[in-house]
């Protein structure tokens, strides 16, 4: 009900939405492009990632200097992005997937504030002031210029990279990164190359930020730094932590609700971040979950709590046997 | 070599601050295997504490600064200590078996220190009292200010009287013995919950300390020092040997000379960008640091 709810109002908004509206609701596909793409790494793979936003800056700016510098169009521009994000990606993720997984977390945080430093601070990619002037994307002769057009290309972008969501989890890939993040040896003693399958979903997930990162760039027409920092990387962690990791509708209601709920309370600006923090305490106290949960992540929940409470059981017994 | 020797002189005073932050972090982690984030920012509630203090001494007119800083470093290491304790018992306890959950509930905490900070105190710098002038002793061009002297000494005095806590009490042998394997620990007889809580204590009081003196030492803080500061002390305890007492203390005094070295003869704006790739370099090449032991991932 809810979903077919959701559905409809994205369709109407369009159409019926005042300019201010549709802003709003593409910006929101802009986190849900995002969210699923983190959603990979971190919901599929098990694999925490706190410089998300380094990749999503990467398409950005390769976005950004080749259409502007070069005076490339989009469409040719678009894999481009995609394809250096997937780089950057392999360069980072070849050396760290290897270690201890709270490691991987520092050392992503440590990619995120090199990028956005190494950008800040080299002349090609701006400076501080980062690159204005990107063109808007062309379909033949026919700008997409107004926020209409650009929340249908939106649109478009998401419901690709939605269902590439859809059947990444379904593939081969899938099921291993699940048996992974379950259980790392087990899943090596039945044949999964862990390093190999950790290495896809970091791919993947750097792909699906670069493509975000090239729409970003022609929505905005202008770029800066200051989009992609740390902050930026823990709100989209919050985004599919919110929603419920791993589940692709609750990635959707979790950037509906990280845009919404700041722009409906606008006079509480000041205490944005400061109940982003309360609230991710808060979620992994009383519903880790997070409120639209993975149907097979509940199941997997379920079972373990109740292994968990075999063993406790098992533990006491043996306990009380020790003691008689 | 002048500056490489003045440099050495300032990146000892940093190294102090990182290697007392650095602690923190490593017996934290030594013990429940989590990084925790919003131990930086715990630094930088400690300044704001011994800021507080600072006013509220001139208000009453206490116009004697030893006195001052005194009372500044005792109220605030106090309190800090406290907020440590708290801080775990309110968002690490409930999670200690839940490895993903802890550490986002982790990033969660270093969000609301922060920008508890912002919202109680100020979204911008902030002025410290400067009690000690740039006097010192001197040889040839190369300047020591007493306030770096003192940092040293005092941080020196702490560190040892740690060393001397973990490896000679009562107390620290139940916190090795927690940092090795807590189920026997708990048989033991072992309130793993106080001793777990003292160690949150312990690193707090620390970072404090170090969050206080970097105020004297340079004059201004913002809510947001302790996110990086965090990061390089971190960084300091991997270099050192995460886990490791001395290694956080070395991996402290290395990584500010380095860094300070780097900043005297490149430029100082790729800095931090210097510290973040001897993280991932050591975390690559080896993650076990100068004097750690190999870890074993728990499950």
């Amino acid at each position: 009900m809810l979903a077919v709810a959701a559905v409809l109002a994205a369709i109407a908004l369009p159409i019926f939405g005042n300019p201010y509206l549709i802003d709003v609701g593409t910006q929101v596909l802009i986190y849900v492009m995002l969210g699923l793409g983190l959603n990979v790494v971190v919901g599929y793979a098990g694999l925490l990632d706190l410089g998300y936003a380094a990749f999503f800056a990467i398409g950005a700016y390769t976005t950004a200097l080749l259409m502007v510098r070069y005076h490339a169009a989009f469409w040719p521009t678009l894999p481009v992005a995609a394809l250096a994000a997937a780089l950057s990606g392999v360069i980072i993720g070849t050396p760290t997937l290897r270690m201890r997984s709270d490691y991987l977390a520092i050392v992503t945080l440590g990619f995120g504030e090199i990028v956005r430093i190494a950008a800040t601070n080299l002349s090609f990619t701006g400076g501080p002031e980062g690159v204005y002037g990107i063109p808007h994307p062309k379909i033949g002769a026919f700008v997409l210029r107004s926020p209409q057009a650009l929340y249908v290309l939106g649109m478009a972008f998401v419901v690709l990279v939605l269902a590439g969501s859809y059947n990444l989890a379904r593939s081969r890939l899938g099921r291993a990164w699940l048996a992974i993040r379950e259980d790392e040896a087990a899943a090596q003693a039945a044949g999964i190359y862990p390093v190999y399958f950790k290495l896809m979903a970091y791919v993947l997930g750097a792909v699906f930020a670069g493509a975000a990162g090239a729409f970003f760039a022609v929505k905005l027409t202008a770029i800066n730094p200051s989009s992609f920092t740390f902050i930026q990387s823990v709100t989209i962690l919050m985004v599919i932590i919110l929603g419920g990791m791993g589940s692709l509708p609750g990635v959707i209601l979790g950037a509906a609700v990280i845009v919404i709920l700041p722009e409906a309370l606008r006079a509480f600006d000041q205490v944005r971040m400061f109940a982003f923090g309360i609230g991710l305490i808060l979620l992994m106290l009383i519903r880790p979950q997070g409120l639209w949960p993975s149907r097979i992540g509940q199941i997997e929940r379920r079972v373990v709590a109740e292994s968990e409470a075999s063993v406790a059981a098992g533990v006491a017994a043996d306990a009380a046997a020790t003691t008689e | 070599m002048q500056i490489a020797l003045q440099q050495l002189v300032n990146g000892l005073t940093v190294g102090a601050f990182y290697a007392l932050i650095a602690l923190g972090y490593t017996m934290v982690y030594g013990i429940i295997r989590l990084i925790n984030f919003a131990h930086g920012d715990i630094y930088a509630v400690g300044a704001f504490l011994g800021l507080s203090v600072f006013g509220l001494l001139a208000v009453l007119h206490v116009g004697n600064g030893v006195l001052a800083t005194l009372l500044a470093l005792i109220v605030s290491m106090g309190a800090t200590g406290l907020l440590g304790v708290l801080l775990y018992r309110a968002a690490y306890r409930p999670l200690l078996h839940a490895r993903l959950s802890i550490l986002i509930s982790a990033i969660g905490a270093s969000l609301t220190l922060e920008y508890g900070l912002f919202l109680i105190y100020s979204p911008s710098f902030l002025v410290y009292p400067h009690l000690f002038g740039r006097a010192g002793p001197s040889w040839g061009s190369i300047q020591v200010s007493w306030l770096q002297v003192l940092i040293f000494a005092s941080s020196m005095v702490l560190m040892a009287a740690l060393y001397l806590l973990v490896h000679r009490t009562k107390v620290g042998m139940a916190m090795r013995a927690l940092a090795i394997n807590q189920d026997a620990a708990r048989l033991m007889g072992i309130d793993v919950d106080r001793v777990i809580a003292l160690t949150f204590f312990l690193g707090s009081v620390l970072a404090a300390f170090a969050g206080v003196f970097t105020g004297l030492y340079y004059s201004q803080i913002s809510f947001l020092m302790g996110f990086l500061l965090g990061l390089k002390a971190f960084t300091a305890a991997v270099l050192g040997g995460i886990g490791n007492i001395p290694g956080a203390v070395l991996g402290g005094f290395l990584l500010g000379v380095l860094e300070s070295l780097a900043a005297g003869y490149f430029s100082s704006r790729w800095k931090d960008v210097f510290a973040f790739a001897i993280l991932i370099i050591i975390l690559v090449v080896r993650p076990r640091g100068l004097l750690g032991e190999r870890v074993v991932e728990r499950m």
